[in-house]
């Protein structure tokens, strides 16, 4: 029970800075990826304010035993730089790049009842189970 | 280069924010906070999958506590057309699928555990994504 009221809280949190930092704006993101052009460099900070309240706090629990409220800790540990991140990452600047839109501001966006984050978020999640289906066909279950 | 319309206040202070829900998720859920696992452990995994819905009814939700406690509107504009829109939403989900990991997964999380996949992740797709707004901006 308590995992699912941490998860709510996290999630309205997660929404609520990125209503403040305005990064669940599309425009405000073009402004920071028109490195070139006209430059906004407020996405830099949200990064940094982010990291500097995560990174201790990562560090200074990833070695205990246990979260509060789940039996594990989850990190990745996958630590190779292999092409599915190359070239996944490259493709996913391709599509944020072009309207603005990452994942986490997409799905917040939701809440300002636009028709263009609707159409954006069911794309992307076409795009998730596109994949898993190719992953399916073209590599073989481990 | 021109810099306009920069906000480092509020995007900092939105940033503690962001990173304050990141650690609350890792004390208390022991996961990372990365959008795009998330969403798309919704749709494809039964493991947690109420918790990770929850999570995505929340940042849904945040917005509105946002707009109805501060009584301020939040500016939001989508100048792209539909079919960009939804090949980019497309190349977002099959991107972020393959490279494991988007702006909050490896660009926060990652690159706040000082992990070096992700640190290039985030580079890469930072590159990839100025190149493409110098291209059709």
């Amino acid at each position: 029970m308590m995992s699912k009221i941490i998860s709510l809280i996290s999630g309205i949190i997660f929404g609520v800075g990125l209503s403040v930092s305005n990064m669940i704006n599309p425009e405000k993101v073009l402004g920071f990826l028109d490195l070139f052009g006209q430059w906004d460099p407020s996405l830099i900070f949200v990064m940094m304010g982010a990291i500097i309240v995560s990174a201790p706090v990562f560090f200074l629990f990833r070695n205990k035993n246990k979260p509060l409220f789940a039996d594990n800790f989850a990190i990745p540990t996958r630590k190779s730089i292999d092409k599915n991140l190359i070239i996944g990452s490259g493709t996913f600047g391709i599509g944020w790049g072009m309207v603005g839109f990452c994942p986490g501001p997409a799905i917040s966006s939701l809440a300002l009842l636009n028709t263009y984050s609707v159409f954006f978020v069911l794309s992307m999640l076409g795009g998730f189970l596109l994949t898993k289906l190719i992953d399916r066909i073209i590599i073989p279950a481990q | 280069m021109n810099i306009v319309n920069f906000t480092p206040q509020s995007a900092f202070l939105g940033g503690i924010i962001i990173g304050l829900a990141v650690i609350l998720f890792f004390v208390g859920n022991g996961r990372l906070a990365g959008i795009s696992g998330i969403v798309n452990a919704t749709l494809v995994s039964k493991q947690n999958r109420t918790d990770n819905f929850l999570f995505l009814v929340g940042l849904v939700s945040g917005p509105i506590f946002y707009i109805f406690f501060t009584k301020n509107n939040i500016p939001f504009l989508i100048t792209s057309s539909l079919p960009i829109i939804i090949s980019a939403g497309f190349l977002v989900g099959i991107g972020t699928k393959i490279g494991r990991g988007c702006t909050s997964g490896h660009g926060i999380c990652g690159i706040s555990l000082l992990s070096l996949r992700s640190i290039i992740a985030t580079i890469i797709f930072m590159i990839t994504a100025i190149i493409t707004v110098k291209l059709i901006g």
